[in-house]
This record gives C-alpha cells, structure tokens and sequence, in this order.
C-alpha cells in the first residue's frame, strides 16, 4: 500500500518509553493507548492459558488409565469445567480481537487509536475482573463448578458447587467482549485513513470486523441466560426448572445461540491473520480478495442460524432437526471459499518459509480436518452416534485449538518484531512449531477414534478397551506441552536477547509495517493517504518472473 | 458514553458526535437483544400454556399497566423535547425537561414498588406456596412477570440515573447548544427503555 | 465514511421541533388507547398479532422520530435493520423446534 506521508522522526520514542501521566505500573493499567492494552490482555491472557492448559495435561494424565489415576472423580468434573470456561471465555473467544485487534488494527487502518480508548480499557478491567472471578470461585466454600462450561440445566441448579461466581464470571467476561466489538466497529467506521475504502482495508480488519457484530448481537443472549440460572437457583422462578413447568432444552436453545456464534467469534480473527500472512509470505496479493471479504460476513449471517445441532439428541421437533442440519451444510461454504483462496494465493508463488507461515500451515490442515468432522457431526444420522462423545471433543479441539490456537500462534510470531521491536530465533521458534504440530495431532486425532468406538466425554472412567488409544492420546499431550514451553521460553527470552527487529522484517505492505517496531505512542507522525490495496506486491513480480 | 476525539497530524482536535451516536446505537442492540432472550422464552412459553397464560393475567390491573405506559410515552416526550431546547440555546428549559424526565421515571418505579407489594401481600411471588399450587403455565406466566418487569425496572433505575448525570453536564456547561451528543445518548437509552415496556405492556396486562 | 469527510465540523442540522414532537405523542397515546380496547374484545389468537403490531408502530414512531433514525445517516437504519433481523431470526428458527414437536 503506497502512502505519502513522511511516517517516522527517528527522535520519537517508541509507546512503551512515551511520556505517561501515570508512572510504573499505573502507567499501564491505567493506560487509554491501545497498544499498551493490547500487552496488557497478551500477558493476562497467558496466565490464564497456561493455567488451563495445566488442567488439561492433569486430566490427560487422569484418563492414562481407567479409574482413579491420579485424582477423585469430582475434581475431574471440576477439572474440565474450568478447562472449558477458562479456554472459552479466557483465551479463544478475547484473544486475536483483544490481543492483535487492539494493538494492530488501529494501525492498519491509518488510526492512532481507537474511538473509544476510555471504553477500551474498561473491557481489559472487565476481562480481568471476570478472570478472577471465576478463579475464585475454585475456592470459595462449594468448590468448583462441576456443570462443564455449557452449565446445563438442571443440574446447574441443582449443585451445590459455584456456580454463581462462575456464571458471574462469564457474564462480565461477556460484557468485556460486548465492548470490544463496539469499540472495533465505530473505529473501523470512523477513523479510517483518507484514501483506505472499505475494500482497501485489510482482511484482518474485515475479520474483526464481522466478529465484533457477532459479539454485539450474540452476546447478550447468554448475559440473560446465565442471569436466569442465577436467578433459578437463588429464587426458584421455575423457568427452566421442568417440575415447575419449564423446559431444559429451552436453556440449551438459548444458551446455544450464543455460544455458536461465538465460536465464529472465535476463528474469524484467525481467517483473518492466515489472509494477513499468506500474502506476505508468498509474495504476492491475496487471490480472490472480496470472496474472502464477504465470506467473513457471510460466516458471521449463516453461523447464527445453526446452533440446534448442538442439541440433535435432546428431543427436538424432526422439521427443527432438518432445518438445522441444512443451514449447518450451507454454513461450511463460505469457510471452504477462504480456503480455496488461500491454496490458491500459495500456488505459484515464491515461498518465505517463515516461522508465521509454518503455523499457517499447521493451521490450513487442522482447520480443514476439525471443519470436515464438523460437516461429519451435522449429519442427522451419524450425530446420534458421537453426540456427547468423544469424537465431539477432537472436532472442536481441531478448529479450536489447531485452527484458532496455532492461528494465534502464527499472529504471536508474526507480530512479534513490531510489538516488542526484538527478534526471536528462528530455530527454537522451528522446533517449537513441529513439537506443537506433531504434539496436537497425536493428542486429538485418537478423540475421533475413540469417539467413534463409543467412548464417551466428561467421563471420568472408562472401559479397558478405549486405553490403548488414551495412552497414545496422552503422550502427545507431554509433547504438545513440550513444545508450548519452548515457544513461549524463546518469545520471552528474546524480549531481552533478540535482535533488534526493523520496521519491516518481513516485506509485508500493510500499514503497520510503515511505522517503527515498536512504534510511538500516536502510531504516525502524520496521518497516512492510502492510494493502494493491501497486499500490493507488483514490484515482486519480476522477481518471480526472473525465477521461472 | 462520552464523545471521543480524533485527533489529526496538526494538533487540531475534531469531534466525532456520528461515531458516538453510532456506539450508543451499538449499545442499545445489546440490550434490545438482552430484553429479545426474554421474549423468546415468553413466546416459548405462551405458546406452549396459552390458557393458563390468559388465567395468570387476569391478576394483573390494566389500569395501572396503562398509567404506566402513558408515563413512560410522556417521559420520551420530554426527553425528546429536552434536546429540541439545548439545540435551541435554552438550558434552562432543557433542564427542567430532564428534570421531569426523571420524575416520571421516579413515578414509575413508584407504581411498580406498589403493584409488585401487592402481588407478594397476595402471596404471589417466586417460590411461593399460593404460586406453586396453581398450574405450571401460571408459575411460569408469574416467574417471567417478575424476571421481566424486573429488569426492565432496573434497566428504569439505570436510565435515571443516566439523566440526572445529563443534568449536571447541563448544569455545568458540559453539554450545550454546541455540544449536545452526550445528551441525545443518554435520551437514545431512555427511549429504548420506553420501547421495551410498550411489548411488555400488551404481552403481560391485556392478554385476555 | 473516511476520516477525510469528517474534517468538517458541522452543526448539528436537523432539529425536531416541540409540534412534530408532540404530534408524536399524540399518536403514541391513541395507539395505546386503540390496544387496551381490542383487548377488550374477543379475538382468540389474533389478540397477539394485532397488539404486536400496534406496539411495532408504536416503537417506529418512537425510533423515527424520538430517537431521530430518521433524520441519521442511512447506515443507522440498516444497522437497526440488521439488529431486528437478528431477533427474529432467533424467535423464528427456536419455534421450528417447538412449532412441530
């Protein structure tokens, strides 16, 4: 994207040694700068993440052998439950948006901020409010909420666990979520750079864009459900209680509005990040730029419509079960579409094996296996078989953590250099990514297979025929972990030892590139006139040429 | 929500009062769907004990539902109006609006306190013995009259509030003729919270 | 929208004045008179459809012109749209449950 303005005085600090009207660590949790919130949600995002990624390496280590391995068969209740809301509310559904959108995409539209900056931080107080909250709630007299994240009724009722402070804890982590998505849309309205059109922004900023309309409209939905757990449990009122006339599956109905969309909240940004880095490294302009620009849309519209075929099992009408299958096929269409043009952005171009692109990679494949298995479960038929069992959990561990995880990963990696102004090494950062990639598939693809041959989820014991499968499950937990560590140890250790990383590492043309790594705390010395698409990489063409 | 600043290279400061109006406007969708999840369980539910609804309602009195509507039309009326005066320079005037904006809501909640009283001196309130014997269709018709008419009561308290902070901005001189945005955001909500009860009202008190 | 085109600081516009206002309230308050006597009157089902539309009038006099949607930029009214839209989405696809159980 060519721009005309003089981007950088050599003189001016980066944001993190800009004058502050706060010092030391109010100067960051008190900061409006977008950038500094951005960090702010990156490492309370990482404690959480790690936290919950430790219960899942404990419950790996749980399910090594039928029976009582290593803990009761409560905690192992309270285990997942925590994983789930923890991983959920925590880390996928914030993190590109809160991490990546709020340190990058005010700079990718021209912007020094976004509209509201006051508001911004508020969402980081909120996110951090609910965090420990639903930490709390692990130790406040009751004990952990046992329910799973999806808290059904009506046994979330009915147990005496906490489950109060645990809905409490989503219902603010909501309300953080609910404000981001209107902070991104006025900005990207409102504070585009003279010249940058709708379809001259960045994929990444599209992306954000129809998950943050995802996280208006859906939202509330689950606000009011939880609130009417709440008040279930403290007054009784009856309405999903079935003595008293209610229905459970209206709970699941409401809950499940929500919380399909959100996991379109959840990968959106990462389509996004795979449309940012493809581009950069093959070196040429992304293929079928407005396909991928209105599918995002498209996914945002059609994902609200298909939540019941979460609920196939549970007694609903026929015609309810074939409309939602139906519009759950229609749904897979426009994420097909991204990935058509993805291969195709890769085909023939001149390839940076990076380590960005390398988790890109991992993605496109992962992604691709956790969204067939998804067309796999909205099959009528074949879902009465692997509802409520494993083979659920590998689908959404595959599009969730291989898709929208490793996307993270790949952002982490490509970012990097502009948000800390280091480089990391390349060869840890290699080795990390194979040990992840081999790790996760060793982890989760048997879930398909023992999914498949009966083995049911959230359960704590199982029959000696599934252990087998469980083992090799396990083990790939410890090299997933592994490589987890290592790519974290390198990302932190080059904060100090990395090398000092240029504006523009990589070659990419969008605008944060322009500006220094890091860069100050206003973005731009002047306000950029944009006069070209995104991923313009006509001046590599003869390079390619030159190669044939 | 309070109007933000986009500044340019120069220094020079601009204000964005379509962007603020456009992250109320985003706002109130959240509540407009918050509110929607009650309808949907309320739909689910008449649907499903249409007679018994019709019984449930005759416990409730019209006449004051009706009050109660025609105070919130008129307290959107004066807020409404209240933005017509500060665009026209009379800040006394605008004042005295809201001020009889919040009035109104006070004279709401003040119906509501007793209308509600009267349902638990009955014995008719969540978890009640009265209510438990009676038919599931009516607990369920009486628990979403208390969750709804509850929220929407609370969301009354809230918008309140919102407006008396407008008042002191009038007061001080930080909304005027010139700078009004915070004023029609906070009159943005008001109205919604109108909005939602002008469902309420027939879905709850005129159903028979 | 760009940032070029809010260079300019315009004056707000568009004032609704106290005569169109209360205008308003006058229908508002008619329309609410009209839904306490249908509801008077025996009309079975049709009682839901028939408040339900009146109250949907109601809410458009309230949004068109109490809450100035349409006097605002065309983007409003769409994203109103769009946020109404979704709501009935979510209302029409839960009774393709319930409708046929």
């Amino acid at each position: 994207m060519a721009t005309s303005a003089v981007l950088v005085e050599a003189a001016e600090p980066d944001f993190y040694h800009a004058a502050t009207k706060h010092k030391g660590i109010l100067s960051w949790i008190l900061s409006t700068d977008h950038k500094r919130i951005g960090i702010l949600y990156l490492a309370t995002m990482l404690v959480f993440f790690f936290t919950a990624a430790v219960l899942g390496v404990l419950m790996r280590l749980e399910m090594l052998t039928p029976g009582k391995t290593i803990m009761e068969p409560q905690t192992y209740n309270t285990f997942f439950t925590l994983h789930g809301i923890m991983m959920i509310f925590l880390f996928i559904i914030p993190g590109m948006p809160a991490v990546f959108g709020n340190f990058m995409m005010p700079i990718m539209i021209g912007a020094k901020d976004v509209f509201f900056p006051r508001l911004n931080l508020f969402s980081w107080w909120l996110f951090l409010a609910g965090g420990l909250l639903a930490l709390v709630s692990v130790f406040l007299p009751g004990g952990a909420a046992d329910t799973g994240w999806t808290f059904y009724v009506p046994y979330s009722v009915r147990t005496t666990t906490n489950v109060i402070p645990a809905i409490s804890a989503a219902f603010v982590l909501g309300f953080s979520s609910i404000l981001t998505g209107l902070n991104f849309i006025t900005t990207i309205h409102r504070m585009r750079a003279p010249g940058m059109s709708w379809f001259k922004m960045p994929l990444f900023v599209w992306a954000l864009y129809a998950t943050a309309w995802i996280q208006i409209l859906a939202t509330p939905i689950i606000g009011i459900t939880l609130l009417l757990v709440g008040l279930e449990r403290l007054f009784g009122v009856g309405i999903f209680d079935p003595t008293l006339g209610g229905d459970p599956v209206l709970y699941q109905h409401l809950f499940w509005i929500y919380s399909h969309p959100a996991v379109y909240i959840m990968i959106l940004p990462g389509f996004g990040i795979v449309s940012e880095i493809l581009p950069v490294f093959a070196r040429r302009t992304i293929f079928g730029y407005k396909f991928i620009a209105f599918s995002s849309l498209a996914i945002a519209f059609v994902g609200s419509l298909v939540w019941a075929h979460h609920m196939f099992t549970v007694g609903m009408s026929n015609t309810g079960m074939f409309v939602f299958s139906f519009l759950t096929f229609l749904v897979s269409i426009p994420s097909a579409i991204k990935v058509f043009n993805w291969i195709a952005t890769l085909y023939k171009g001149s390839i940076e094996l990076e380590v960005p692109l390398l988790f890109i990679l991992s993605f496109i494949v992962q992604f691709c296996i956790g969204g067939f298995t998804g067309l796999i479960l909205g099959t009528l038929s074949i879902n009465i078989h692997v509802q409520d069992t494993y083979f659920v959990v590998g689908h959404f561990h595959y599009v969730m953590f291989g898709g929208m995880g490793f996307a993270l990963f790949a952002a982490l990696h490509y970012w990097y250099p502009k948000m800390f102004g280091k480089m990391y090494k390349k060869a840890p950062a290699v080795v990390s990514w194979f040990l992840l990639t081999i790790g996760f598939n060793v982890l989760y693809f048997p879930f398909f297979l023992l999914g498949y041959l009966g083995m049911p989820r959230r359960y704590y014991d199982y029959l000696p025929e599934f252990q087998t499968l469980h083992q090799i499950s396990t083990v790939g937990s410890w090299i997933l972990f592994t490589g987890l560590v290592i790519m974290f140890v390198n990302l932190a250790v080059s904060l100090r030892r990395g090398q000092k990383a240029s504006a523009n590492p990589w070659g990419g043309e969008t605008l944060e590139w322009k500006v220094p790594s890091p860069p100050p705390h206003e973005n731009f010395h002047e306000v950029p006139v944009v006069t070209t698409g995104p991923y313009d990489y006509s001046k590599y063409e003869h390079v390619v040429q030159e190669a044939k | 929500m309070t109007s933000s600043v986009t500044a340019v290279a120069q220094g020079h400061v601009h204000r964005d009062d379509v962007g603020t109006k456009l992250g109320m406007w985003l706002f109130l969708f959240t509540e407009l769907i918050l509110f929607g999840g009650m309808f949907i369980v309320y739909a689910v539910y008449r649907f499903k004990y249409p007679t018994e609804f019709h019984l449930a309602a005759t416990e409730l009195d019209t006449l004051v539902g009706t009050v109660n509507t025609l105070i919130l039309l008129t307290s959107s009326l004066t807020i409404a109006m209240s933005i017509t005066s500060i665009q026209e320079g009379k800040k006394g005037l605008s004042l005295l609006l809201v001020g009889i904006t919040i009035a109104l809501a006070l004279a709401f909640l003040v119906n509501k306190y007793f209308e509600w009283g009267h349902k638990f001196a009955v014995g008719l309130y969540p978890g009640s013995p009265e209510l438990l014997n009676r038919p599931v269709g009516e607990i369920l018709y009486f628990g979403l009259y208390f969750v709804m008419t509850g929220l929407h009561g609370l969301h009354v308290i809230i918008g309140a509030v919102v407006l008396a902070v407008m008042m002191v901005f009038i007061a001080k001189g930080t909304v005027t003729m010139h700078s009004f945005v915070r004023l029609e955001a906070g009159a943005l909500y008001w109205h919604l919270v109108d909005i939602i009860w002008i469902f309420l009202f027939p879905l709850f008190y005129l159903l028979h | 929208m760009e940032h070029g085109e809010q260079q300019q600081h315009r004056e707000e516009a568009h004032v609704v004045s106290y005569g169109r206002l209360f205008l308003i309230w006058l229908g508002l308050v008619a329309l609410t008179g009209i839904t306490v006597a249908f509801a008077g009157i025996n009309l079975g089902n049709w009682i839901i459809i028939t408040a339900m539309t009146i109250a949907s009038i109601k809410t458009l006099l309230v949004l068109n012109v109490f809450m100035h949607l349409k006097f605002e930029d065309r983007m409003f009214r769409i994203f109103v749209l769009v946020a109404l839209a979704t709501l009935l989405i979510f209302i029409v696809l839960t009774f393709f449950d319930y409708a046929f159980r």
